[in-house]
């Protein structure tokens, strides 16, 4: 059965997780831009990662049959300092030109910090300007509760956002509700350690229901599992959902809301 | 929005035949960290994360459900504080300072 991962850092993993990835029935990623695990020093240190994004990455993934698309902005944890953070998001336009490219992310929030949020609203209003899909991040842990409301909050208040063209990742049982009851989408991020393993993934599918929410890896450099959504899909599986309420959460979803941008074709 | 009401498809005998053993032995991991807390060399410290982590085995307990994200709310930061700026600060505990895990 095939599968999309809507949310992975395949800049830190290996040729084999891709080969791995296809083998199990991946056919396309997404990748948002996000922190390297240590700060840039420079606007162009930005650029050359989003040149890795649109142009390197593509081509790695074809290689094995899947495609890849990207998201491009200035990740939350580098976003504390506004005049450097500007400075970057004055390189994103020439990457939403890129025919991979669907949209904004992943922009949020990390400490819930004033700056954070200046930054936060200054990508929200760069989405809406150029009529982008936006893919956001939530906080970590105790963050995350009061993170996703402030990032809901500064949505609605920008007034130009449909919430069905927003996806609100890293949702777990005390913000999940909250995301849907507001129009927009949910993403379940499965880490072994934090945010859902794919049991807690399968509760919450049936306890919200199956629309507007998607399962995602989101490998990357930590504690993370490239085949974290085809191991969601056997938990499934395995408690008896149907193949077609499986499908419908690791494909059929992702791509309705994917598709809404014209350059996301399988 | 949530729905409770035997929304799983698996029976209780299915559910204690797929996950018990599981959830066994992650019992006996919590139940081995306190015993290594209680073990622990030098002074006893004040941690926002050692009462709010009792206060939440308490939930799992109490007889109520949506234990999941009862716990998580107890685990989250519940003030309206916004911090001008996280200081170089990026990564989270797993427990409120502000709360007090109360």
């Amino acid at each position: 059965m095939d599968y999309i991962d809507p949310h992975i850092h395949m800049v830190s993993r290996t040729t084999d997780d891709y080969i791995k990835m296809a083998q199990a029935g991946c056919v396309a990623v997404t990748e948002p831009a996000f922190w390297a695990g240590f700060d840039r020093s420079s606007p162009k240190g930005f650029y050359d990662y989003y040149c890795q994004l649109t142009d390197t990455e593509p081509a790695r993934a074809s290689q094995f049959g899947i495609k890849h698309f990207s998201w491009i902005c200035i990740n939350p944890k580098e976003a504390d300092d506004p005049v450097f953070a500007r400075e970057v998001i004055a390189l994103i336009p020439e990457f939403l030109k890129k025919s991979n490219v669907l949209g904004i992310g992943e922009i949020g929030l990390n400490k819930n910090t004033k700056n954070e949020l200046i930054i936060l609203e200054e990508q929200i209003a760069l989405a809406a300007k150029f009529e982008q899909l936006i893919l956001v991040h939530t906080p970590h842990l105790e963050d995350k509760r009061k993170g996703t409301r402030l990032i809901m909050d500064a949505i609605k208040r920008n007034g130009n956002i449909d919430p069905s063209r927003v996806l609100i990742d890293h949702v777990e049982e005390h913000t999940v509700g909250d995301v849907l009851d507001r129009g927009y989408w949910a993403g379940m991020t499965l880490y072994p350690d934090s945010k859902v393993t794919p049991q807690r993934a399968a509760d919450i599918i049936e306890c919200y229901g199956d629309e507007r929410i998607w399962v995602n890896s989101a490998g990357d450099w930590g504690c993370s599992d490239p085949l974290a959504v085809p191991k969601c899909r056997m938990e499934m599986a395995r408690r008896g959902h149907t193949d077609s309420l499986i499908k419908k959460i690791s494909y059929d979803n992702p791509k309705t809301f994917l598709t809404q941008s014209e350059r996301f074709i399988l | 929005m949530t729905n409770n009401d035997k929304t799983c498809p698996a029976c209780v005998e299915k559910l204690l035949s797929l996950y018990f053993m599981e959830h066994r032995a992650k019992l006996l991991d919590i139940a081995a960290y306190l015993d290594r807390l209680d073990r622990a060399t030098g002074d006893r410290i004040d941690d926002c994360r050692i009462p709010v982590f009792d206060e939440a085995i308490k939930m799992l307990i109490d007889g109520n459900g949506d234990r999941t994200k009862r716990i998580l709310d107890l685990l989250s930061d519940q003030t309206d504080i916004l911090p001008h700026a996280a200081g170089g600060a990026k990564g989270a505990v797993g427990a409120p300072k502000q709360n007090g895990g109360k």
